[in-house]
């Protein structure tokens, strides 16, 4: 009568995550569609002048996937809420932080990586700067995890209300704003011909800090709401 | 197992003056009891008497308002706890896209596995052979109740929590239910149940823990018309709405909630 390992357990809650996707991989299609039409509709509203568009290439991507990233914030917890899964999962024998830890992993790399994918694409769209080319993935892959770690702890906050939706927007918001400041300013900065390297640097730091804490306040979070 | 070696053995779980109240409201308590290994105890009370909380603090996921709980004699944390508890609530704690097997395999990772026993077996053990590839989506209410069944039957714990096993199961599934639990109760285990009373634990005769409703206010008085599944011990005084309140025997004195 012995509870299996830590590893085994998050090994479990990392392929029951990625087959719900696989399952239900209409939905994951939505932050990338979402992302494309916000892209798209820049172009049309301010005119396909390239000297235009090229100057807020990175600031509209940047945002396009931040957005689309709180869309896709909503699903993280709230089907395991409703069918009981988070109950059974507060109450496995393993650190429930650690095993949050790996479901936000699972959540980021099958909503956030698909966008940092096809931002490349997004940005050719807006004819964006070749110094920006691969800054911008670049503070993305730091950016979009740290804004997972940052969503997770406020969607567990509220995962016990109804229709929280615009709450979590209010929550998140100003945790984010530092992220796309860092994160938009470093692609500017590459794009002025500047030094680039400290907010990436800022980015990965923020994005350590979080690694380490978020899973632990996302863990206190959910029992809050369970109770 | 004799009923008096049964008592010498430390009481596998035990509550002192247990009670839990959400917003100053009180919902149960304050409580006194205990549960000893290869006991089945059964939880009684009307529909909001708060049975559901009782279970829900003694799994650990709700913190008592006041009170103690010991688990095998020491203080409980939920650290100490959560390897020892299956906890069945009414959500079924099961994903509709996967399949019944694909829902255990995932228990079995998180909670580990009793000896002798997997995630098929634990299937077949509930009667549902041949529906291992069925997404749970397509089961019906008391299938998924046996899937549920399943995943408590797995796990590696010595106490499980059953809140309305019987509910929505045939007659079939209700003596499924009794032989889980006396086949777990003979293997050591332990068991709390709730029941409003409809079904019963048949197998022997289980202690009962009668639950009233908190000091809700003086006002409080079950609706009349609410008495069309109890049985026969509880109906005999279902007749006069404000006595239900007042329950069976072996309750401790301090009642006062639904005095005439």
């Amino acid at each position: 009568m012995k509870p299996g390992s830590t590893s085994a357990a998050c090994a479990a809650l990392a392929r029951r995550d990625l087959t719900l996707v696989w399952r239900r991989r209409g939905d994951a299609l939505n932050p990338i569609l979402f992302a494309l039409i916000v892209v798209s509709l820049f172009p049309l509203a301010l005119g396909p002048e390239p000297e235009n568009l090229r100057r807020i290439a990175a600031g509209v991507v940047f945002v396009a996937l931040l957005l689309a990233g709180l869309l896709a914030l909503d699903t993280l917890f709230r089907s395991d809420y409703e069918d009981g899964s988070l109950e059974q999962l507060v109450l496995s024998p393993h650190p429930l932080s650690l095993l949050l830890a790996c479901k936000i992993a699972v959540h980021w790399l099958t909503t956030a990586l698909p966008l940092i994918l096809i931002a490349p694409l997004l940005g050719e769209l807006l004819h964006i700067a070749a110094p920006v080319r691969w800054v911008l993935p670049a503070a993305l892959l730091l950016a979009t995890p740290l804004l997972s770690l940052l969503g997770a702890v406020c969607v567990a906050l509220t995962v016990g209300m109804h229709r929280s939706g615009m709450l979590v927007a209010l929550l998140v918001l100003p945790l984010y704003v530092p992220v796309l400041i860092f994160g938009a300013g470093a692609c500017n900065a590459a794009q002025a011909g500047l030094p680039f390297l400290a907010p990436l640097l800022w980015l990965g730091a923020a994005l350590v800090l979080a690694l380490v804490l978020a899973p632990l306040a996302c863990a206190a979070a959910l029992r809050i709401s369970l109770s | 197992m004799s009923s008096s070696d049964l008592h010498d053995r430390p009481a596998l779980l035990e509550a002192h003056a247990l009670a839990f109240a959400r917003n100053d409201e009180p919902i149960f308590g304050p409580l006194d009891f205990s549960l000893h290994a290869a006991e089945v105890v059964l939880i009684e009370g009307d529909n909001g008497a708060g049975k559901s909380t009782l279970l829900r603090v003694l799994s650990g996921l709700l913190a008592p308002t006041s009170g103690e709980i010991r688990l095998n004699g020491e203080p409980l944390t939920l650290a100490r706890l959560s390897p020892q508890v299956a906890l069945l609530s009414h959500q079924s704690g099961l994903k509709p896209e996967l399949t019944a097997l694909e829902n255990l395999r995932f228990a079995a990772g998180l909670h580990g596995v009793r000896k002798g026993i997997s995630p098929a077996t634990a299937l077949a053990g509930v009667g549902l052979e041949g529906y291992a590839d069925v997404p749970t989506r397509q089961l019906s209410a008391g299938q998924k109740k046996r899937v549920a069944l399943a995943r408590v039957l797995l796990a590696p714990v010595g106490l499980w929590l059953l809140d309305e096993p019987y509910a929505n199961l045939d007659l079939d599934g209700i003596k499924l239910v009794n032989r889980l639990l006396e086949n777990h109760a003979n293997r050591g285990g332990a068991a709390l149940i709730t029941s409003h009373g409809a079904y019963a634990y048949t197998s022997g005769t289980p202690r009962r823990i009668p639950l009233r409703p908190g000091q809700r206010g003086s006002g409080f008085s079950p609706d009349p018309l609410d008495v069309g599944d109890v049985n026969e011990s509880i109906a005999a005084e279902a007749a006069p709405a404000g006595a239900r309140a007042g329950s069976t025997s072996g309750s401790p004195p301090e009642t006062g909630a639904g005095a005439p």
